[in-house]
């Protein structure tokens, strides 16, 4: 009833191509957007918007980053976490090296940084495919960290070997550092976002988008129809680490403040790799429903027992909260292998025919 | 140039100098080998046979080991501890056919991969929340002592293990030759489809192959667990797997032991004549830079199947 596109004639090919064609659609990721911006932080207290909001904003574009490898191109990838580490490093190195320069752009610059390595690792996913590819992407996992870990000139030779996000201001507000109210963190956080995911929309449903999903589908027949693997792989490859960096380099600035190599280790690819797949694969949308859904799980398990005034032992409910975690991700993938995007698009199926449905 | 030096000329120098030394280095390379293969070999056997890469495999050798280990704590002799972790291990492979497996036929190899990532999730959880977090000591009874051969020390547990290893995979070996169940395996291996269609029992064989994976893991759990204790962190050795497992090729048991082999004696030697030059602690990287480089020339791994590619 309310979600009908009955009436909504396109009288140009503009309108036809929009983002989003259907109205509603429209409305609705401009009220969402408005609320993101003028509501919620207004109103959400610090714990929301520190603990839960900023962190699963940050996780969103590095999901949106694997999503562009995983879920469009088809190359599965486990390096995530030490492509946001490099992301990490990179804008450490950057703003202490240039005090002055504006902290958006030592993200971006970051974020090449990360691009070039991504392409580097990216190599070999021309001969290499599927779980091989998937393994030898773990190599740049083992060896970046190892790298920041061994290397002291990533830590300015801090005996302690972390890097600490320094205070940088812009507009007149602390951006990072600890002076950085959540509130200021949270708008730079989201704009990314935003920014980020209009972007990665735009990509995908372009002709780069498409060759990607032709190579994802089939990369012997794209081939001989005339696309070219190497490049578009790497660009991948480039645009996806690009994306994790930048994530990685706002985990360190906007989120934990200071971290060691450990902020990015092995189980952050995972829960990359969980978000996109529990998300949706090749699906804008579903980066952002995985990462909400892989980032809540963990706090609500933690603070259900209390909330119900159960108490249990800490360590009895860590291991209690892997099970019904591990439990969660094969049951949803038992009964929905597509992911919660698609659950969304069903609901949308089923709103439009709603309260009629034949 | 000085690093120069340090990386080319010092250990080819340090090499001739002490041959003694670097035999030292080689055959315990060897021997960590071999311990690699054994885990390798479990993911080989469930991939082989259900096209599933099976994440969960490291947990399981942490799980039998963890299991062995706590029912050896309540007074039960060794041997009949190993028998009932074994039919732990096949009641788990019956539960992960009939909970998960079963309704994920024809999906993609990426949820199946999720779910095996799921069930390592849950696994790690329930096997720490029964027998808890602790570090445990397991003692099988193997002697430790050092032996002289030929001018080299050799520890005899590292020998006993590998000959544990290697006797284990002989047998794997005969059972996919010449048993009828064996060929079944193999055949189904080959197609799904064709093998369902002259009556081979595809769940029957999942179970079977899940359940061979899991005495597997409690072999390698038995001996990493015996060398350096039961703790999580024997989960981990999964990750020292997995470049064995692409090296060797996915679908190779033979490639396996080969890689593990390679593995094992290329990051020793690498450690201890390149390590200092770098910073050391190169051996969590080393082995999948070299799976990395050898993959360059055989995507499919040295050992696997060719990887035909039609439209």
């Amino acid at each position: 009833m309310f979600y009908r596109e009955t009436g909504q004639f396109k009288t140009n090919y503009n309108a036809d191509q929009a983002i989003f064609p259907i109205a509603q659609d429209r409305w609705f990721v401009t009220a969402v957007i408005l609320i993101a911006y003028s509501i919620v932080p207004f109103y959400a207290t610090e714990y929301l918007l520190q603990a839960v909001l900023i962190p699963m904003l940050i996780f969103t574009i590095a999901a949106l980053g694997l999503n562009i490898l995983t879920g469009y191109a088809g190359l599965l990838s486990l390096g995530t976490g030490a492509f946001m580490a490099m992301g990490a490093y990179s804008a450490y190195k950057i703003t202490t090296a240039f005090p002055e320069l504006n902290i958006i752009i030592v993200f971006l610059l970051s974020g090449v940084s990360a691009a070039l390595v991504g392409i580097m690792f990216g190599i070999p996913s021309l001969r290499i495919k599927g779980f091989y590819l998937a393994v030898a992407t773990f190599a740049a996992q083992f060896f970046l960290l190892w790298m920041f870990n061994k290397v002291a000139w990533w830590v300015n030779y801090s005996p302690s070997g972390t890097i600490t996000a320094p205070p940088r201001e812009m507009f007149g507000h602390m951006m990072t550092g600890p002076t950085a109210t959540p509130e200021t963190r949270y708008f730079l956080v989201l704009t990314f976002c935003v920014v980020f995911a209009f972007i990665a929309k735009n990509l995908v449903r372009g002709r780069i988008g498409r060759q990607w999903m032709a190579i994802r589908d089939m990369d012997i027949a794209a081939e001989i129809i005339g696309i070219r693997l190497l490049p578009n792989k790497l660009l991948a490859f480039a645009i996806s680490s690009f994306y994790c960096g930048v994530a990685g380099a706002l985990l360190i600035f906007s989120y934990l403040g200071s971290a060691e190599t450990e902020a990015f280790d092995i189980a952050v690819s995972f829960d990359v790799l969980f978000m996109v797949i529990i998300g949706g694969l090749g699906s804008i949308l579903g980066s952002f429903l995985g990462a909400a859904f892989i980032w809540l799980t963990p706090i609500i398990l933690t603070n259900v027992p209390h909330l119900v005034g159960l108490e249990i032992a800490t360590d009895v409910q860590k291991h209690i909260e892997i099970m019904i975690f591990g439990s969660l991700i094969v049951i949803f993938v038992i009964f929905e292998p597509a992911g919660l995007a698609r659950l969304w698009s069903i609901g949308k199926e089923k709103l439009r025919r709603w309260p009629f449905p034949y | 140039m000085e690093f120069l030096h340090a990386i080319t000329v010092e250990p080819i120098m340090g090499i001739a100098e002490d041959y003694i030394f670097f035999g030292e280095v080689v055959i315990s390379g060897l021997l960590t080998g071999v311990m690699y293969s054994l885990v390798a070999l479990g993911f080989v056997l469930i991939f082989k046979a259900s096209g599933v890469f099976n994440f969960a495999q490291g947990i399981m050798v942490l799980f039998a080991a963890l299991t062995l280990v706590g029912l050896i704590d309540f007074g039960i002799p060794i041997w009949l501890a190993m028998l009932l972790t074994m039919g732990v291990m096949v009641a788990l492979a019956f539960v992960i056919e009939y909970l998960i497996l079963r309704h994920l036929v024809n999906q993609p190899d990426i949820i199946l991969f999720m779910s095996t990532i799921g069930l390592a999730f849950f696994l790690e959880g329930f096997g720490e929340l029964i027998w808890g977090a602790n570090v445990k000591a397991l003692n099988i009874g193997i002697p430790e002592i050092s032996m002289d051969v030929g001018g080299m020390l050799l520890n005899s547990f590292d020998i006993i293990a590998a000959a544990i290893g290697a006797s284990l995979v002989a047998v794997l070996a005969i059972f996919f030759q010449f048993t009828p169940m064996g060929r079944a395996l193999r055949a189904v291996a080959d197609d799904h489809q064709a093998a369902l269609s002259i009556g081979i029992p595809l769940k029957t064989i999942w179970v079977t192959v899940w359940s061979v994976a899991g005495i597997v893991a409690l072999v390698a759990g038995v001996m990493w667990g015996a060398k350096s204790g039961v703790q999580f962190s024997l989960s981990l050795i999964a990750f020292k797997a997995l470049p064995v497992l692409i090296l060797g090729g996915l679908t190779s048991v033979p490639g396996a032991i080969i890689g593990g082999l390679i593995i094992g004696v290329g990051e020793k030697v690498a450690e201890v004549y390149w390590g200092p030059a770098v910073g050391g602690a190169i051996e969590n990287w080393f082995a999948y830079m070299l799976a990395m480089v050898f993959l360059f020339f055989r995507p499919q791994g040295l050992f696997g199947e060719r990887i035909i590619e039609r439209v």
